[in-house]
C-alpha cells in the first residue's frame, strides 16, 4: 500500500486500457481525415456505446455503468489522446444533454430518452446559448407557449455542439416572465415539424465536431417533454455546470499534457546550430515550466474532483480549477507551437491543432470572466 | 465445453524499454503492463466458443500481484473465473518452470481446450504453450488462425498458415492451441463488464498450494540463462544509389547488396 491517497485504482486502469484500445483502433487511424471533413462517422457513437464508453457515470437501469468521477476522468483523458478534442466533444455532448433529464425528468422520460443515447443510437445535445444570450442564461429569448397539450416553440439556439446531427435537444425556453424564473427545459426531438438546423458552423477548432445553429418555427413539442415543472429550467441548467467544468478542466489539462509530450519529442529530434533543441537551456527551461504547470494543474483538478465525488460543494474550487487549467493550456499550447517553429504552424503537426482546439476551453461551459465572477463572489462573501 | 486461457502480462508495446544496470533485465519502474496481445486472441476465441457451445472460461495467469489486473480484464471481457499463480519463488523463472507451474494449476480442472498466445511479445520465446501441452500429455497446435469445434464438442479443426498455404489439422479434445494474429479481433472489456468483473471469482495459488517444490523455480533453477541484453542497433542513414542510367544504378545496387549488405 502506498502511503498516500491515490485517485486511480485497478478499475480505472482497466477503463483506461479499454478506452485507449478504442482510440487506437477506431479513432486514431482516421482522425486527420475527420478533422478535414468536419465530422466523424455516425457509427462511432454506436461503437462507443457498445464498448460502454458513453454510459460511464449513468445508472445501470438506463444502460450506463456506475463508477466514481475518476472513471469518467480516466476515460476522458484517454479519449483526448486521439488528438482531436472535437471528437471527444462530439462523442461527449450527451454529458451535457442527458444530466438535466436525469435531474428533472420523470421515470417515463428517463427510460424513453436516456437508453438509446447511451447505446449510441441517438445523439443528445444541450441547447442553451442563443445568438443574443450566452453566459447571460437568464436572458434567453426562445419562447414556449402552452396550447392544447403542446408547447409551441419559437426562437433559435446557437453554437450547439453535435447540433447538426442531434436527435434530442435538451433545450431552454421561456415559458414564463422575464429573468431566470421564467426559463423551462424541454426535450426537443429533431424530427418535430418546425425544427431545422443550419449548415455546420465553420470554427477555429474542434473541427471534427458538428456545431450548428438550430431554429424553431412554431415547433409543436408535446407537453410531456417538459422536464420538471415550468420555471425549473434555470436550476436544471446550473445543476450540471460543475461536472461540465470538471470535464473542461480535464480536457484543458490533457491538451497541455499533449502539447508538452509533443514538444519534448520534437525538442530531442530537431537540431538547430548543430545540436538538438533540447540542448539549449532556453528550450529546456520552457519545457520544465510547462511540465511544472501541467503537473500542478492536474493535481489541483484531481483534488477538486475527489471532493466533488465525496459530495462536497466545490462551486468556487471547480471555477478556479477550470480557469487555472485553461491558463496553463493557453500557455502550453502557445509554447509548444513556439518550440516547433514553422512546423508548429503546419496542420501536419499535432500542436497546431492543439493550439486551435484549446481556445474554446476558456469560453465554453462558462467563460474565464464568469468563472472569476463566481470566485470573487465567494471570496468576498467569506470576508463578511 | 470448458476452456482454459493462459495469459501473461507484458510491457505495453508503447512503453520505452530501458535495460537495467545488470545488463540482463529491463527497468520496470515506469512500465505500463498489459495482457499479452496474443493471449487476448485466445481469450476472444474462448469466449466465442463459449457463446456457441456453452460452458465456462477460466483464465490462468502467472506472476506478481499486478497480473490480477490482466486477469480481471479477461473477466471483464466475459470469462467466468480466474486463477493467479503467484509466489515470490517464481521470480526469475524460465519458460519451462513457468509452464510447469501453469500445468500444475490446470491439470485437475475440467477442460476441453486450452489457449495460450503463440508467444509473449516480451521475450518472444514461444515455449510455454508447447511445454504445458507436453506436461499435460495433450495434443498441441501452434500459431493457429482458425478454430472450429465440432457440433458434439468432441473434436476440433484448426488452421495454421504455412508459407502462403494453410495446414488444416483435426484433433480430438482436449487439446492446446496457441493463438496467432488473425484468429479474431478481440472485443473491448466493456465498462459494465469491468464493473461486473469485480464480483467474479479469482483464486490465488502459491507453489505450495500446487504441491510444487519452490527449489525447482526461480533464477537458480533456470535452464535457459540470459547472458546479456542489448538495444537494437540504431538505424543507419539511408544511401542513395548513384548512376547515370537505370542500368548503372541497378549494377551499383547489386554490388552494394552483395558487398556491403551481404544479402546477395
Amino acid at each position: 500500500m502506498d502511503g498516500f491517497q491515490e485517485y486511480f485504482g485497478e478499475i480505472h486502469s482497466m477503463v483506461r486500457q479499454t478506452v485507449r484500445k478504442f482510440v487506437e483502433r477506431e479513432i486514431r487511424p482516421f482522425v486527420d481525415d475527420w478533422e478535414e471533413q468536419g465530422e466523424f462517422p455516425l457509427e462511432l457513437y454506436a461503437k462507443a456505446g457498445d464498448a460502454g464508453i458513453l454510459g460511464i457515470g449513468y445508472p445501470e437501469s438506463y444502460g450506463g455503468s456506475a463508477g466514481d468521477t475518476f472513471v469518467k476522468i480516466a476515460a476522458t483523458e484517454e479519449l483526448m489522446r486521439c488528438g482531436s478534442a472535437g471528437v471527444a466533444a462530439g462523442l461527449g455532448s450527451l454529458d451535457i444533454g442527458i444530466p438535466p433529464i436525469l435531474a428533472l425528468g420523470t421515470e417515463e422520460q428517463k427510460s424513453r430518452f436516456i437508453p438509446p443515447v447511451l447505446r449510441g443510437e441517438k445523439i443528445a445535445a444541450l441547447g442553451i446559448t442563443e445568438p443574443n444570450a450566452g453566459s447571460d442564461v437568464a436572458n434567453i429569448q426562445t419562447r414556449a407557449v402552452k396550447k392544447n397539450g403542446h408547447y409551441v416553440v419559437n426562437g433559435s439556439k446557437m453554437f450547439i455542439t453535435s447540433g447538426a446531427r442531434a436527435n434530442l435537444l435538451t433545450c431552454a425556453a421561456r415559458t414564463g416572465g422575464e429573468g431566470s424564473g421564467g426559463v423551462s427545459l424541454l426535450v426537443m426531438e429533431s424530427d418535430t415539424p418546425g425544427y431545422s438546423v443550419s449548415e455546420k458552423l465553420k470554427k477555429m477548432g474542434w473541427w471534427a465536431s458538428d456545431t450548428a445553429q438550430i431554429f424553431f418555427d412554431d415547433c409543436l413539442v408535446p407537453a410531456k417533454n417538459l422536464l420538471g415543472e415550468e420555471g425549473q429550467g434555470f436550476y436544471g441548467i446550473m445543476e450540471n455546470f460543475q461536472n461540465e467544468r470538471l470535464q473542461l478542466s480535464v480536457m484543458a489539462n490533457m491538451t497541455a499534457q499533449l502539447a508538452l509530450e509533443e514538444s519534448l519529442k520534437y525538442a530531442q529530434e530537431r537540431e538547430a546550430f548543430s545540436r538538438p533543441l533540447s540542448g539549449f537551456q532556453v528550450t529546456r527551461h520552457k519545457l520544465a515550466d510547462m511540465a511544472t504547470l501541467v503537473e500542478a494543474s492536474r493535481e489541483f483538478t484531481y483534488r477538486v474532483a475527489a471532493k466533488m465525488d465525496a459530495g462536497k460543494n466545490q462551486v468556487k474550487e471547480i471555477s478556479m480549477a477550470k480557469n487555472f487549467a485553461c491558463t496553463v493550456s493557453d500557455r502550453a499550447t502557445y509554447d509548444a507551437v513556439q518550440i516547433h517553429g514553422g512546423f508548429g504552424y503546419m496542420r501536419e503537426y499535432l500542436v497546431e491543432r492543439l493550439y486551435r482546439d484549446n481556445r474554446i476551453l476558456s469560453i465554453g461551459g462558462g467563460t474565464q470572466e464568469i468563472m472569476k465572477e463566481i470566485i470573487s463572489k465567494f471570496i468576498f462573501e467569506s470576508k463578511k | 465445453m470448458n476452456i482454459i486461457v493462459c495469459l501473461k502480462q507484458v510491457p505495453d508495446t508503447e512503453s520505452q524499454i530501458k535495460i537495467g544496470p545488470d545488463g540482463k533485465s529491463i527497468v520496470t519502474d515506469d512500465i505500463k503492463w498489459v495482457m499479452n496481445p496474443y493471449d487476448e486472441f485466445g481469450v476472444e476465441e474462448a469466449l466465442r466458443l463459449k457463446e456457441k457451445h456453452g460452458g465456462e472460461v477460466t483464465v490462468v495467469g502467472l506472476g506478481p500481484k499486478r497480473v490480477t489486473e490482466s486477469i480481471r480484464t479477461a473477466l471483464a471481457m466475459g470469462a467466468d473465473k480466474g486463477i493467479l499463480v503467484s509466489d515470490e519463488a517464481l521470480d526469475g523463472s524460465d519458460s519451462l518452470a513457468n509452464a510447469k507451474a501453469i500445468a500444475a494449476a490446470v491439470k485437475d480442472l475440467d477442460y476441453d481446450l486450452i489457449f495460450t498466445g503463440q508467444r509473449g511479445v516480451d521475450d518472444d520465446l514461444g515455449l510455454v504453450g508447447a511445454t504445458i501441452a507436453e506436461l499435460l500429455g495433450i495434443p498441441q497446435f501452434s500459431i493457429i488462425v482458425k478454430v472450429e469445434v465440432a457440433e458434439d464438442g468432441k473434436s476440433v479443426k484448426v488452421e495454421r498458415p504455412i508459407e502462403g498455404e494453410a495446414l488444416i489439422i483435426e484433433s480430438n479434445l482436449p487439446a492446446l492451441i496457441t493463438a496467432q494474429k488473425g484468429l479474431n479481433e478481440p472485443r473491448y472489456a466493456s465498462l459494465p463488464g469491468i464493473m461486473k468483473a469485480k464480483k467474479k471469482p479469482l483464486e490465488e495459488k502459491t507453489l505450495a498450494d500446487l504441491g510444487l517444490d519452490s527449489a525447482e523455480f526461480g533464477e537458480g533453477a533456470r535452464k535457459l540463462k540470459i547472458l546479456e541484453l542489448t538495444p537494437p542497433p540504431e538505424r543507419a542513414a539511408g544511401k542513395i544509389v548513384e548512376g547515370e542510367t537505370p542500368q548503372e544504378k541497378a549494377a551499383e545496387l547489386a554490388k552494394l547488396l552483395h558487398d556491403e549488405a551481404k544479402v546477395l
